[in-house]
């Protein structure tokens, strides 16, 4: 315990002058500390509320292509959640997208303009412009997905 | 008697002599149309299992199906009650064929296109003139009888159809049905042809993927070999046939140096390299100037191939190197908690440029190969970088929170100790 | 001239009486004894909650309860979003915390023997907390449908549904059908961050009041004894503040070393992973219906095994009205018997459940 000074009316003035050195010390370093903390608490809550560059996380529809990256008669890969999906414009200016995943043996299908027809290049698949499997080993259709348009991008998502 | 009763009296003889013939003839209409033929009848039940088999057989045959019957291929009477009768020549019966002849037996119906319309009209009817094209046919129109005719491959009188997983010709039976003589040494001696092509292919690729994956797609031996028109393609178009399936590579193939190079050596295409029977899944080391390398047993060192060659090889390595470097890396931040399930998606890209360089190399060509392999490399690169990415993120949330424990630590401390200046100055019980 | 200066504490001291909520809480003491540690329990659960329904909100914003998009939205906020793994560790971590915090301050208040009169209703509250608390554990895992919690929902609403008579109805409202399906994720998605809250917000007030009411209670041993009192404000509640300070850094420790997996998204139509077990909290009950026999008496094990647990949840409400006698020793002696073996088989169970 410090010692009491007394001034003349026995009314204590305060303890020995390490005291409040020592006190106003402790009181300013809980202070800044307890801010900094509160700050490094705040701090990851405003950017987490913040939204990401990225904005959309779901895959049950995405932006496949823009519309002039497709022209007549070509088709492009792109992904779809967590698979590959073919984005495809026939003669006649019509949008289609289906499943790239080949049904055989899992292999990257792609679009053939000579023949106007889906290939698989593994072996030698064929399937038409409605995604059905017409040569070589596929036993199933592709998938077909929903396309639309929004703007100047093609927006796919599942049927 | 009176006129009534006569006129009852003749009634009731009138009835019973007409009632039981019409009883006879009802049944007897109505037993033959179940198609009950006296042939049948007799055969099964002979002592002799090979005068009763047929008989027994015919139960599942695809043509008792459709309504025919021993007499559409026999000839004969099926309604005559005793055998004389019913194997009369002068109605039509036949008897066996011999060997020489079965080709026609059977064409009398499966070579007419009229005939066959009515009972199925997507079947092909030209079997018969296909066959005489083959091996088989053109032996036995020498004379030769050892050879296959129709029953040897489709069996006779328990024939069922191609669909049937019980036929002997559904592709899951093929090879067995063809080893049945191609298998036997003793019996393929005389042809000179090597007797060990059914015990070669069962360990192949195609036999992987027909008999355990059971994809019905996968060649058997008429894939390659034809089915009525069977014979082995010659040798320079045999990257056509494989070229069915393989279309790729064979296109490939056909314009690379190594087409003319094999025309004129008299080489064959792709078995040169995949053998034909035994085909394995092809390997990294089949490619290259290693020892045990297939490239080297034509090129030597010096020339344009083995260079071509060492290249291929070398470039598929880096890249196999990279995707494993990137997988590694991968894992790793995988393990220790890292969310990269994105990357690694996308590091399949690289796996399917390494697909794709494994198919070019038929093309002989580098530049085609380093085309594939490039981006590949770029992909497997991004791939590394995320895996860094992501491990740096870790080290710098440790760190992070390294730095946090101190102030953290550091705060609580403070408050301790604001606690213990509050109590020394103000007891804190009473 | 009268000071004209007003003060914040006047002015609001003025319209919501303000000092009179501040004498209340200035006249709070925390008996000082060698059980006194466990006192901190009760303040460091809610302090924990605290900390779900801060990270709880911050998770909304993010996160879609729908079977296609809640995974990928997990995936998303613990990937895209900034400090997302963070919030999301903290969450699922300090889920566990208050679990464990919740169990060790019921187990000390019952040692303890707070219930007593007239503690009885903080005690029944406490207890409806608990199941409140147990509810948000079970829906709350649901929501990132990875096939762990697909088939741990699975199997626990299956448990519910043996039940007698209300079984099925109630394994239908759980379950918003008859399978797990993506209807029992927006269901469970409703509960916890609606029902549960509003609920649990009830109890909590009805709980903290009660205990500012009857002040801190005194074990029976040691009532005789003049026992010395610390002030709440400031000394008890400081000391309060080092422990959720130091449960802060704990937390983040968590986070950033044993980050929350997010496994794999749920396919309904997989085989259920080998070795599923439920979270640890429930354990112990999954393991007591693995030990016990098909039938006995007759009767399906399973069923009598769930109605044992109901039945023991039962009487847990009812425990300050059965043991209120605080001068009957020997009552007390059956009661800190019952206790332990209840912990000793909790805490057996537990074990035996993560090494078999």
């Amino acid at each position: 315990m410090s010692k009491m000074l007394h001034d003349s009316t026995a009314r204590s003035i305060g303890p020995v002058d390490s005291e409040p050195t020592r006190r106003r010390f402790l009181d300013y370093l809980l202070g800044t500390s307890a801010v900094a903390t509160l700050g490094a608490i705040v701090y990851p809550i405003i950017r987490f509320m913040s939204p990401p560059q990225v904005i959309e996380s779901t895959e049950s529809s995405v932006i496949a292509a823009k519309l002039n990256e497709v022209p007549v008669n070509s088709g492009k890969i792109f992904k779809f959640g967590s698979k590959p999906g073919l984005i495809l414009r026939t003669e006649s200016g019509e949008l289609k997208a289906f499943s790239a995943v080949c049904t055989h043996l899992d292999c990257i299908v792609q679009y053939q303009p000579e023949k106007k027809q889906i290939w698989c290049a593994c072996h030698n698949g064929q399937y038409n412009l409605n995604g059905k499997n017409v040569g070589g080993p596929p036993p199933r259709p592709l998938e077909e997905f929903k396309v639309n348009t929004r703007g100047d991008e093609i927006v796919v998502s599942k049927a | 008697m009176d006129r009534g009763e006569h006129n009852s009296r003749r009634l009731h003889d009138f009835l019973r002599t007409v009632l039981p013939v019409v009883a006879v003839l009802t049944l007897f209409t109505l037993s033959s149309a179940q198609k009950k033929s006296s042939c049948i009848d007799c055969h099964s039940r002979l002592e002799d299992p090979r005068l009763s088999a047929p008989a027994k057989l015919f139960e599942n045959d695809v043509h008792r199906g459709r309504g025919l019957s021993c007499n559409d291929c026999h000839g004969g009477d099926p309604n005559a009650p005793t055998s004389e009768a019913a194997k009369d020549p002068r109605k039509g019966y036949l008897g066996k064929p011999r060997a020489l002849d079965i080709p026609a037996y059977c064409g009398k119906c499966h070579s007419d296109a009229n005939l066959m319309k009515r009972f199925n009209p997507s079947l092909r009817v030209d079997q018969e003139s296909e066959y005489y094209t083959s091996v088989h046919g053109k032996l036995l129109k020498a004379g030769e009888q050892k050879v296959a005719t129709c029953i040897s491959c489709h069996t006779v009188h328990g024939i069922r159809a191609v669909s049937d997983p019980l036929s002997s010709v559904y592709p899951l039976n093929v090879a067995d049905t063809c080893a049945k003589c191609h298998g036997k040494s003793d019996y393929m001696q005389a042809f000179k042809i090597p007797s060990d092509q059914v015990v070669k292919f069962k360990t192949s690729v195609h036999a992987k993927a027909l008999y355990e994956k059971q994809d019905l797609s996968a060649p058997t031996c008429n894939d390659c070999h034809g089915n009525h028109g069977a014979a082995p393609p010659g040798i320079a178009s045999v990257a056509n046939v494989c070229g069915q399936c393989h279309a790729r590579q064979a296109d490939l193939f056909q314009t690379s140096p190594h087409k003319a190079a094999f025309d004129q050596q008299g080489l064959a295409e792709c078995v040169t390299c995949h053998s034909n029977h035994d085909i394995a899944t092809p390997t990294d080391q089949m490619i290259g100037t290693q020892q045990g390398a297939l490239c080297v047993n034509c090129h030597q060192s010096g020339d344009k191939g083995f260079a071509a060659a060492g290249h291929m090889r070398s470039r598929i390595d880096q890249l196999i190197a990279s995707i494993d470097k990137s997988n590694e890396i991968l894992s790793v931040a995988a393990r220790k908690g890292m969310e990269v399930s994105k990357p690694k998606f996308e590091l399949k890209g690289a796996k399917d440029a390494l697909t794709h360089a494994r198919v070019l190399i038929h093309s002989s060509s580098t530049a085609e190969v380093d085309k594939v392999v490039e981006p590949g490399l770029a992909v497997a690169t991004k791939g590394y970088q995320a895996g860094l990415d992501a491990l740096s993120e870790l080290s710098f949330r440790r760190k992070g929170l390294a730095v946090s424990l101190v102030f953290i630590v550091f705060l609580a401390l403070l408050v301790y100790l604001k606690v213990r200046q509050i109590e020394s100055r103000q007891p804190i019980a009473k | 001239m009268k000071n004209m200066r007003v003060t914040t504490k006047d002015w609001l001291d003025e319209r919501l009486s303000i000092s009179a909520l501040n004498d209340l809480v200035r006249k709070k003491e925390v008996p000082l004894h060698r059980y006194s540690i466990w006192y901190y329990f009760g303040g460091m659960t809610l302090f924990l909650f605290v900390v779900q329904v801060v990270t709880g909100i911050l998770l909304l914003l993010y996160y879609r309860p729908s079977s296609e998009n809640a995974f990928e939205s997990v995936q998303f906020i613990v990937t895209e979003v900034q400090f997302g793994w963070l919030i999301r560790s903290i969450h699922s971590w300090s889920a566990n915390l208050m679990i464990a915090t919740l169990f060790i301050h019921l187990f000390s208040v019952f040692f303890l023997r707070a219930y007593y009169r007239p503690r009885e209703m903080t005690w029944v509250s406490g207890v409806v907390l608990l199941f409140i608390v147990i509810c948000f554990g079970f829906s709350g895992y649901l929501l990132p449908w990875n096939q762990l919690a697909f088939f741990a929902t699975k199997v626990g609403t299956e448990i519910a549904g043996v039940v007698p008579v209300i079984g099925r109805p109630v394994l239908r409202f759980l379950r918003g059908g008859d399978e797990v399906t993506g209807a029992t994720l927006t269901r469970f998605f409703g509960f916890h961050v609606a029902v549960l809250p509003a609920t649990a917000t009830v109890f909590l007030a009805i709980h903290v009041l009660l205990v500012q009411l009857h002040g801190m209670s005194v074990p029976p041993s040691l009532e005789k004894q003049n026992v010395r009192k610390m002030k709440f404000v400031p000394n008890f509640l400081l000391r309060d503040l080092i422990g959720w300070i130091l449960a802060i850094g704990v937390l983040a420790a968590l986070a950033a070393i044993f980050p929350w997996e997010l496994g794999e998204k749920a396919d309904p139509f997989a085989p259920a992973p080998a070795g599923i077990k439920p979270e640890w909290y429930f354990l112990f009950m999954f393991q007591t219906l693995k030990f016990l026999p098909a039938k006995i008496l007759g009767m399906d094990g399973e069923v009598l095994g769930i109605m044992a647990f109901n039945l023991v949840a039962l009487l847990l409400f009812i425990v300050p009205f059965v043991d209120r006698e605080p001068g009957n020793r020997k009552r007390r002696l059956i009661f800190n018997v019952i206790g332990v073996v209840a912990l000793l088989y909790i805490v057996v169970m537990t074990i035996v459940g993560y090494v078999t």
